[in-house]
């Protein structure tokens, strides 16, 4: 396997609050271009984990390197590191270009230069025009690529992205994971971000970190951290999941330990060589899909997830006693 | 249980005025601010007008009866008289020294309270900061009397850096002042600091700036209402006191010690209203100033 040199290099980080382990001993490599997410719920460490890497927070102990370069103690400003801040943090009482302008003003870049590359800057996020507004002429969207423009100019090794997407309304977060996966592609630098909405991080990460009281669970791409989740918290977090307990998974499966089995995994129409007859207790309508509850005969409870493509399999009515089959292949053991 | 039932809800009486007050948007409004404006406009307004007009008149001098007559006199003394001239500029000189000062000292605490402390640990200092304002001024000034006496604690403690008490006189008024108005200095900004976002300091480090900058290009912009509001305060309270420069100016004279000793000793009210106008267009100027600079624009 090809070694990517590595953007970021973290050993043994530890940062409490008072009697919380936020980051708890973590050790975490990200490679240089990588898009890497950071999901967790709330409280898991996973923007404390963030604000240790740009510099808001100094660790108790442990070791951050960016770029062969220890920076665990010193400030942001010393770090080649940039963060597009979850409320945005744009300067209220300058305009858009000067905002986009500040960090190359602070380090004291000549006007054309600053001038030409907030150009620049500001056409990679398609601002161009704006360049006079205040932040509070600015819808919600604007304002993003505003804080994109305004951390990218400067050119960092790694860009932080906190919740950059929990803002905006659902249609807009939807161009903007495109456009921010384009934006990594076209200018390699490393992007992290934290995020609690594993969507977000399934679709633009190239790897995810799962976060859980201070601790990292599992590190992966999106489909092995979804298809072979390492813990029930990564199975039950990331997606839904069907998990079984050991007396369970011993009765239905004849196998030993917890399983995970996907909702979508488990038909209506014969396939695979698991069949079982169950009643259904609960029928949602979802749009694209139809989210069914049945029980089976021992009492053990599944979702299934149906797409609704016309045929009748989905239409089930509550009480009813239907078929269900998937492949054994599906069922996953979960390690404790 | 008939009495329960019928204090669940409100006596027909008090629900009829409710009703009709619901119905009726200018007797709502009419209810809520005639008091308040009856104050504004009778109370206040009426009477810096009647100043203003005072001013015009005159003191008969052998009788001391009020002269109702038109004159500028009055206007005309306090121009051409050198004294007035200095005593006004003095006046003004002190109260930009204190505005100064008190700025200076205010923002380290502010910040402190706003950035550093624990929520709850503000609230105590907020409490601390509040408390000398329960205890008349008057109390307060006669204490730093027996602070900067000759042989006092000020002398006592500065003795062994070679230094000394100042003495009555207008640096013990100017010390006074500041230590008397800069609550009204810290509140403000201590207001304007909570609300600026951590964020935005953050993003300013992040960008690559140090303390200084960020104090510079972010803070500083961003706090300028407030300090312009505190500024408000703590310059026209020390265009207007004349207590302090009592009891620890020594012979030192303000302006509004023109104005005291003009309504008592002098007995000459339209002198008195004349010279008031002094503080009060300075205080308009300052203002007009203030909003020519378009700090006012982001409040």
């Amino acid at each position: 396997m090809l070694e990517k040199a590595s953007a970021i290099s973290i050993r043994a980080l530890t940062k409490t609050f008072g009697k919380v382990r936020a980051v708890d001993q973590i050790d975490l490599d990200i490679a240089a271009g990588e898009f890497f997410a950071m999901l967790g719920p709330s409280g898991s460490g996973k923007t404390t984990m963030l604000r240790l890497i740009a510099g808001f927070e100094i660790p108790d102990h442990g070791v951050i390197t960016i770029g062969g370069r220890d920076v665990s103690n010193t400030a942001p400003f010393e770090r080649n590191v940039n963060t597009v801040f979850q409320d945005y943090a744009l300067f209220p009482h300058m305009t858009v270009l000067q905002n986009v302008q500040y960090g190359l003003m602070v380090k004291g870049i000549a006007k054309k230069e600053r001038s030409e590359r907030s150009e620049k800057a500001l056409s990679r996020v398609r601002l161009e025009g704006y360049e006079s507004r205040k932040p509070s002429q600015l819808s919600g969207g604007q304002r993003q690529r505003v804080a994109l423009a305004r951390a990218i100019i400067n050119e960092p090794e790694v860009l932080l992205l906190d919740e950059p997407l929990g803002a905006l309304d659902l249609k807009l977060r939807h161009e903007m994971q495109v456009e921010l996966k384009e934006l990594q592609r076209t200018l390699g630098i490393t992007f992290i971000f934290v995020t609690h909405d594993q969507e977000e991080a399934l679709s633009m990460a190239d790897r995810i970190a799962l976060f859980n009281h201070g601790k990292i669970e599992q590190i992966g791409s999106a489909a092995e951290v979804y298809e072979f989740p390492s813990s029930e918290f990564v199975a039950s977090f990331v997606g839904t999941s069907n998990l079984l307990t050991s007396s369970e998974s011993e009765q239905l499966l004849g196998k030993q330990g917890i399983f995970s089995i996907r909702p979508e995994k488990i038909h209506l129409t014969k396939s695979g060589d698991r069949t079982f007859t169950a009643q259904v207790i609960s029928s949602l309508y979802l749009g694209s899909t139809t989210r069914i509850g049945v029980e089976l005969p021992g009492g053990t409870r599944l979702f299934l997830l149906q797409p609704n493509d016309g045929s009748s399999q989905s239409l089930v009515s509550i009480g009813e006693f239907i078929q269900i089959f998937w492949d054994s292949s599906h069922e996953f053991h979960i390690q404790r | 249980m008939n009495s329960q039932l019928t204090s669940q809800f409100t006596s027909p009486r008090e629900l009829r005025v409710s009703s009709w007050l619901h119905r009726h948007e200018k007797s709502r409004l009419a209810v809520l601010l005639s008091a308040p404006l009856f104050w504004l406009v009778v109370a206040y307004l009426g009477s810096l007008f009647s100043m203003f007009i005072s001013a015009f008149w005159s003191v008969d001098s052998f009788t001391g009866s009020l002269v109702k007559t038109f004159t500028w006199d009055n206007f005309h003394t306090l121009i051409t008289a050198d004294v007035y001239r200095r005593i006004a500029l003095r006046s003004i000189s002190v109260a930009f020294l204190v505005t100064l000062i008190d700025a200076l000292l205010a923002l380290p605490i502010a910040l402190y309270m706003a950035k550093v402390l624990s929520p709850r640990k503000r609230q105590v200092l907020v409490v601390l900061l509040l408390l000398p304002l329960w205890a008349s001024y008057l109390v307060k000034a006669y204490a730093w009397r027996t602070l900067l006496a000759h042989g006092g604690v000020l002398d006592w403690l500065l003795h062994p850096f070679g230094l000394g008490t100042p003495g009555y006189g207008l640096a013990a008024t100017t010390i006074v002042l500041c230590y008397l108005w800069l609550p009204y200095m810290i509140l403000p900004i201590y207001a304007g600091l909570e609300r600026l976002p951590n964020s935005l300091l953050e993003a300013s480090s992040d960008l690559g700036a140090g303390g200084g900058r960020t104090f510079k290009s972010i803070v500083l912009p961003l706090l300028y209402p407030s300090l312009i509001a505190g500024s408000i305060f703590t310059f026209s309270l020390s265009l207007g006191d004349y207590i302090t420069v009592k009891i620890v100016g020594g012979k030192t004279q303000l302006f509004a010690n023109v104005i005291y000793d003009n309504v008592g000793t002098a007995g000459n009210l339209p002198f008195a209203a004349a010279a008031a106008m002094v503080p009060v267009i300075t205080v308009l100027g300052y203002l007009y100033m203030v909003r020519r600079t378009g700090a006012l624009e982001n409040l």
